[in-house]
């Protein structure tokens, strides 16, 4: 990595710090990219800060995504398990930051950012889905790429790679399909002349 | 499920849920449930678009995606990282090897390694060529739903030729693999900058028919202005990228504003659209193509020599004879394939520009010979965020062209 864009990433965090304050729990230059973390309750505040504030303006959500920490030694504390990764960037001065938030295991659940940025929404119901993490306020989560009666979350690390998942039963119709039970007498004739004669329909 | 989707497909036949009729409600005001796809002729790509329909005004949309969700992220925890390779080539099955200078620059940056200069320049050549066929297939299926199937025929023409290229030097036509960790495959083959000339003068006379056949053609005109108006700002709220955020004017190109692998060499134009509709989109494409072009030869002009692959045994096989000959290259060899590359501990997120717009890989890495993570920001995916803004207000003929110019690749969308 040229040490420019370290120095230019290691500048840009200042400005964050003086932003936001002692919401950042660490910050730290990685491979060039500008990286804070801060916790999971903070999501909503510090994303609202990173928008709206003049200086930053953080237009564009590149990414949300999550990782599973499971049994991994990434995460100082022991109830973390999960972590959501947020990519942002400033359409003006091409200025990225990533976010990440670690997220326990037991209800794991942080504050939706579709107010924000309207393209949030798909990209949290992807981590909904794979990963189980719940946005609080957003306004349709539900599984994007898997079906509805999908059980489990595939991306979590217990998941096995070759899970099965159980048979899903044949989708009956509330309303039953009541042209079948019409009285046609027309096509009745047709089919009865069928039987008799053996005259096939195209000929009728 | 949101309520558009009492829609049942059982085994009864297809019945659909409506809005009771109101007391005041005139005797033709209800409105019509229409379940659009997953298999339909003219959406090409598998996803379920369920509209509301008033009339022929699409007044309410749910758009359903995740058909094709083979769990490529999944897959990749599973396998090293050179072996990420063919699954990377089958998210945008249409340009492969964009996919694979993605996937390799950010196993590189983990790395903290750069490839030669040569094999940067070949990358872009190749990701070039990419980016043009990806064009021609989405612009000519789009033009054949609009009826104009001659254009559809000059386009896979003209991608025939370049996939002859790319045939050439890879061996392979559609899933290509043609990049490694460290490097690349195989070299260009010793005739490649005539066999390109010629195959180039092939695209720009067929590109220069479409374009003389459907550009400013009154049909194709009156189907495509003012449908799906996206301004810039909107375009960015819904973080799209590519040539859709370009087609609403806004400057955005990874190539242009994070230069990797060489880009900053090479002198081109962003095209931008200036209204944002459907016809701008097209034009960006069919711009960006013509410059593309002009990169591909930029690029073979001043292609430099030396190799194509880093020299260090922990991140590329040694030489055949090499591997055979000494202890040294046996062992490098054996370690090479049975551990693979083994990049430290860290994560990292690397942006391309892709045929649809921003691919970037997120990767973290534990320091073993496999990814912990592998994420992909995958274009299709979050532009069918917008696709739902897209389509109310529009008339139900305007779907195929609408859906045609989002360009959604269901390999990449759906992963």
């Amino acid at each position: 990595m040229s040490d420019n864009a370290t120095s230019k990433a290691t500048d840009f965090l200042k400005l964050v710090h003086s932003k936001l304050g002692d919401k950042i729990l660490e910050s730290r230059v990685s491979l060039g990219d500008a990286e804070i973390r801060i916790a999971a309750g903070d999501i909503k505040e510090c994303c609202r800060l990173l928008q709206l504030d003049a200086e930053l303006r953080f237009d564009m959500l590149i990414n949300v995504t999550a990782v599973d920490y499971m049994d991994s030694d990434f995460i100082a504390r022991p109830d973390d398990r999960f972590e959501v990764v947020y990519h942002l960037m400033n359409m003006k001065n091409r200025n990225r930051l990533r976010i990440k938030a670690a997220v326990p295991e037991k209800n794991p659940e942080v504050d939706s950012v579709t107010g924000f940025w309207l393209g949030a929404d798909f990209m949290e119901s992807e981590v909904w889905d794979m990963f189980g993490i719940s946005f609080k306020g957003h306004p349709d989560l539900r599984r994007i790429l898997m079906y509805d009666e999908f059980k489990g979350y595939p991306l979590r690390k217990d998941y096995p790679v070759q899970g099965k998942q159980p048979r899903i039963p044949l989708i009956k119709p509330e309303v039953e399909n009541t042209a079948r039970l019409m009285n046609r007498p027309a096509l009745v004739q047709i089919n009865k002349r069928n039987q008799n004669t053996g005259i096939t329909r195209g000929e009728v | 499920m949101g309520k558009l989707l009492n829609v049942d497909y059982g085994a009864g036949g297809i019945t659909t849920e409506m809005r009771p009729r109101q007391l005041d409600d005139d005797l033709h005001s209800e409105s019509v449930i229409l379940n659009i796809g997953p298999a339909h002729p003219a959406t090409h790509g598998t996803v379920r678009i369920v509209a509301e329909l008033d009339g022929e005004k699409i007044i309410d949309a749910d758009v359903e995606v995740g058909f094709l969700h083979r769990g490529f992220e999944k897959m990749c925890e599973t396998v090293d990282y050179n072996q990420v390779m063919p699954y990377a080539d089958r998210l945008n099955y249409v340009s492969p090897i964009i996919n694979n200078v993605g996937w390799c620059l950010t196993v590189e940056k983990l790395l903290e390694i750069e490839v030669p200069k040569r094999a940067q320049y070949i990358r872009v050549i190749m990701s070039e060529i990419s980016r043009i066929t990806d064009h021609l297939t989405c612009l000519g299926a789009s033009a054949m739903e609009l009826g104009a199937f001659t254009v559809m025929l000059y386009m896979m023409q003209a991608r025939e030729y370049l996939w002859d290229l790319i045939e050439e030097v890879t061996g392979a036509r559609l899933t290509i693999s043609y990049g490694r960790v460290g490097g690349l495959k195989d070299d260009l083959t010793d005739d490649f900058a005539e066999k390109m000339a010629v195959a180039f003068t092939g695209v720009r006379y067929q590109m220069d028919k479409a374009d003389r056949l459907l550009s400013r053609n009154r049909l194709f005109m009156d189907r495509m202005c003012d449908i799906a108006v996206i301004s810039g700002e909107e375009a960015i709220s819904y973080s799209i990228t590519g040539p859709l955020l370009r087609a609403s004017g806004v400057a955005y190109d990874v190539r242009k504003a994070f230069p990797y692998s060489s880009y900053e060499d090479f002198e081109f134009e962003v095209p931008l659209g200036a209204k944002g509709d459907n016809y701008d989109r097209f034009q960006v494409r069919f711009e960006e193509m013509k410059q593309s072009l002009s990169i591909c030869e930029q690029a073979i002009k001043n292609l430099p020599d030396g190799p194509i692959c880093v020299d260090d045994p922990r991140v590329v096989l040694v030489p055949k004879d090499e591997a055979y000959g000494s202890i040294d290259g046996m062992i490098n060899h054996f370690e090479m394939v049975f551990r693979g590359v083994e990049p430290p501990k860290g994560d990292v997120y690397i942006p391309v520009e892709g045929g649809n717009g921003e691919l970037g890989f997120y990767t973290v890495s534990d320091g073993s010979g496999r990814p912990y993570r592998v994420h992909v920001r995958a274009p299709s995916f979050i532009h069918m965020g917008i696709m739902k803004r897209m389509l109310i207000g529009a008339n139900i003929a305007d779907v195929v062209p609408i859906f045609g110019m989002i360009n959604m690749i269901g390999g990449e969308c759906d992963r």
